[in-house]
């Protein structure tokens, strides 16, 4: 993370002022905010754990959950049938008492919670309590990692659409601002209100239930087709359905927006001037309007990156999408800590850099920005 | 007052705020009116009765009204018992001294298919000897056929539907279609027309009494039809309205306000206040808002007033604090402020009677649009199966619909109600902060 930091601040003083005292301000800025990014992400991630324990609630319920599931299996199995009942007490004891031991439920939460903090911060992200991989593995990363694919496929299908199809239009229209389509935008812009599963159940009962010409749910069809086109048109056929509920469920509000965002900048007054000197529309477009909004719309753009990562819980359970949304709800119901905590320190670096490097992004693209200037504590 | 009248008068110049008023309107009234006519503990212990509740209901059936639609009307349910329209009951002796009771149930049936089920509910009095009932069906092309005849105990229910003897008589046919079928063609056809079902009751014993109930389940039943426990999907509907309602406002209200006072001191103070507000705001940006409300539905309660604390909670230091504190850097360096400090006045008092007051007309758009955003919430987590357990929600009809596969299966109105009810409280609300957002946001005027 220090060498991508130190690259920007390289550019930053290329382009900036070349003075010691430039270079000096803009290190002391990088390592406070570093620094407070880190302590944000600590306390984050922290918090996380503890509310993933329930502050020991859990650990409570998960004792109680195994001392029965290990009286019954040794009540009815039929192997220990003949034993006398003291030495079964004594190892269904032991029994419970590994098993304790295995997750670490023996310590005390502050003790584990420690552990726990510091595997996420060095993304040691460890094994499941509870969970397995499709693969059998009980390992963490491989949990998040075979399920990543299916995530950014549908997250990233349906954000960059998204995003670069509203910015377009939104453009066009804040060009004929009081037309038809501008005034329809506006007028459905409040279906944006309600959520993409929302959507889903709606496209689910036309495409899927009434016309049977979509599936109703999951990423390929059973049985998987043998060759790799047939395979890719079968995930792109149960991907239509989830991809268009997320789109459906942000986009005339996303028109609106940026619609609504590039109207007020060029309602400026130094767009009238450019318009009264005569330039062109396009390059009022270019220089005037598109250059200062160009640190909202990377911002928002890094910010659609990042949210990829996250998956969606309830869109993949309605279309049971396999992503990392399934994963961390499933990991919820069966308590598994490491689970949860690794889903979200990937969230929560991915978040603390994007931001970190979006303060020199500003600095790039605008020339009023100074790291560590005025400009940049806002 | 110039000033209400005036925002009146610029809320009707848009349509969309037209709607969204009506809409809002009608549900706090609704709201109002089904928690007087269905108190709380009622419907909560309706919703969650069994078959003592529901048992006379149809099972899985679309409401009434789909039959408006369609040509082969769909058979509507019915409960007939004494003193009801169409019961007529007529108490004689016979030669020999035993008294007969005919009770008679005339029906329509005007429908093109077959009901669902068929019973008959009996209660009876009697010392020793139990009543003995024999049962026939008069169609309407005047056949007669035999039911069934057996002696009854103090409550007796008879589902036709199991009688084996009469399926039997019917030559295999399942009584529910064998009862209605034209015999006259090979595809199964109901014969239309007015039916009696006639029961003939005897007594043995001179105070005996007996009581009949007739149950046709129908195909179609009631204004928003039934679920797989046979309860009445009206109930849930109209209990959603006040739930969805209370839990929208309060979360938005308490959002809203807290989050406006929280800017507002952590802006007037400065310094550390405002840096540790500031630092919360990104710690809470890195926690899984989401997945944190399901962790205390799951661990903890799902009771819906915790999960709307917690939702409150987690709303609060979030992108609203910052466009607030934006603001609020404005407000304080008003003339207006200089003055107050200059006087001498006190910072809560600054806080509470001069910036916060200023911009409160910013805060009620801002505070209706958001509304929506926490009935979604509800419907969601209900969807994700941590609704609350005993409340009867819009969220949790959808949720058992989608666990019963109600889309699969085709029983559309199952989740297709619940929905739009949704969608019609969202986009109310929407509409409506939509247009308040445009009247008290001047930036936005014009544009």
């Amino acid at each position: 993370m220090g060498s991508v930091a130190e690259e920007i601040t390289h550019k930053v003083i290329k382009k900036g002022a070349a003075s010691s005292s430039a270079l000096a301000r803009v290190l002391k800025y990088s390592g406070v905010r570093l620094l407070s990014l880190f302590v944000t992400v600590v306390i984050g991630i922290y918090l996380t754990i503890m509310i993933a324990n329930m502050g020991g609630y859990v650990d409570k319920m998960m004792k109680a959950e195994i001392q029965e599931r290990i009286t019954m299996q040794i009540a009815r199995s039929p192997a220990f049938k003949q034993m006398d009942p003291a030495t079964k007490t004594q190892l269904t004891q032991e029994k419970i008492a590994s098993e304790i031991e295995r997750l670490n439920l023996d310590q005390p939460l502050m003790i584990r919670s420690v552990g726990f903090l510091k595997n996420a911060l060095t993304l040691n992200l460890g094994r499941a309590q509870n969970m397995t991989s499709d693969s059998g593995s009980r390992s963490v990363k491989a949990i998040i990692l075979e399920r990543i694919p299916y995530t950014l496929l549908l997250m990233g299908t349906a954000n960059l659409f998204l995003f670069f199809v509203t910015v377009f239009l939104a453009l066009g229209l804040s060009r004929k601002y009081g037309s038809f389509w501008d005034k329809l935008v506006i007028a459905l812009s409040p279906t944006s209100t309600a959520p993409p599963w929302i959507y889903g159940i709606f496209l689910i009962l036309i495409f899927a239930a009434v016309l049977k010409i979509l599936p109703f749910g999951g990423v390929i069809d059973a049985p998987v087709p043998q060759d790799f086109m047939g395979r890719a048109l079968s995930v792109l056929r149960h991907l239509i359905l989830p991809a268009s509920s997320l789109i459906l469920s942000s986009f005339f509000l996303s028109i609106y927006n940026w619609r609504t965002f590039f109207l007020i900048y060029s309602s400026e007054d130094y767009v009238d001037m450019a318009k009264a000197k005569g330039l062109p529309s396009r390059d009022i477009e270019r220089k005037y309007i598109l250059r200062p909004t160009l640190p909202t719309i990377i911002t928002s753009f890094a910010l659609i990156l990042i949210a990829m990562w996250t998956g969606a819980i309830i869109t993949e359970t309605v279309f049971n999408w396999p992503g990392l949304g399934r994963v961390t709800y499933k990991a919820i119901g069966l308590y598994d800590t490491p689970v949860i905590v690794g889903t979200t320190i990937i969230y929560a670096y991915l978040l603390a850099v994007t931001v970190f490097l979006l303060d020199f992004v500003y600095a790039l693209v605008d020339p009023r920005v100074k790291i560590g200037g005025s400009g940049a504590q806002k | 007052m110039k000033n209400l009248r005036n925002i009146f008068r610029e809320i009707v110049r848009y349509p969309s705020a037209i709607f969204g008023s009506i809409v809002v309107l009608i549900l706090i009234v609704a709201a109002v009116v089904v928690i007087v006519k269905v108190p709380y503990n009622e419907a909560i212990n309706q919703w969650r009765g069994g078959e003592q509740v529901w048992g006379k209901n149809p099972r899985n059936v679309p409401p009434i009204w789909y039959n408006w639609f369609r040509e082969e009307k769909l058979v509507e349910s019915l409960d007939m018992k004494e003193g009801d329209e169409g019961v007529t009951v007529l108490q004689e002796v016979t030669e020999g001294g035993t008294p007969i009771k005919t009770i008679t149930f005339d029906f329509d049936f005007e429908y093109d298919n077959f009901p669902q089920d068929l019973v008959l509910y009996f209660t009876s009095t009697f010392e020793a000897k139990k009543p003995f009932v024999s049962i026939k069906l008069i169609t309407p092309d005047q056949r007669e056929i035999k039911v069934g005849s057996f002696a009854i105990g103090a409550t007796h229910t008879y589902p036709l539907l199991q009688d084996t003897a009469l399926r039997k008589r019917l030559r295999g046919v399942v009584p529910n279609i064998g009862l209605f079928i034209n015999p006259d063609f090979e595809e199964q056809i109901p014969v239309q027309g007015p039916y009696q079902l006639v029961i003939e009751a005897i007594t043995f014993e001179p105070d005996s009494t007996i009581e009949a109930e007739f149950v046709m389940h129908g195909q179609v039943f009631g204004w928003a039809g039934t679920d797989h426990l046979r309860r009445d999907l009206t109930l849930p509907l109209m209990w959603g309205i006040p739930i969805a309602l209370a839990f929208g406002l309060i979360a938005a209200l308490g959002t809203s306000v807290l989050t406006m006072i929280i800017a507002a001191i952590g802006t007037w103070y400065g310094g550390i206040v405002d840096g540790i507000i500031q630092r919360i705001t990104e710690i809470n940006l890195v926690l899984p808002f989401l997945s944190i409300l399901i962790m205390i539905g799951t661990f903890y309660s799902r009771s819906i007033w915790v999960i709307l604390g917690a939702t409150v909670a987690l709303s609060i230091f979030t992108g609203g604090i910052k466009s607030y504190r934006a603001i609020f850097m404005q407000v304080k360096e008003s003339t207006y402020i200089e003055a107050a400090r200059a006087y001498g006045a006190r910072d809560w008092r600054i806080i509470f009677q001069y910036l916060i007051p200023r911009i409160i007309p910013l805060l009620i758009p801002g505070l209706v649009s958001s509304v929506p955003a926490f009935v979604f919430l509800e419907a969601s987590l209900a969807l994700l199966g941590i609704g609350d357990p005993v409340l009867p929600t819009w969220g949790k009809t959808i949720n058992e619909a989608y666990a019963n596969a109600a889309l699969y299966r085709g029983w559309y109105y199952w989740i297709l109600e619940p929905l739009v009810l949704l969608m019609v409280t969202g986009l109310g609300f929407a509409m409506l902060g939509f247009a308040l957002d445009r009247i008290f946001n001047p930036r936005l005027r014009g544009i």
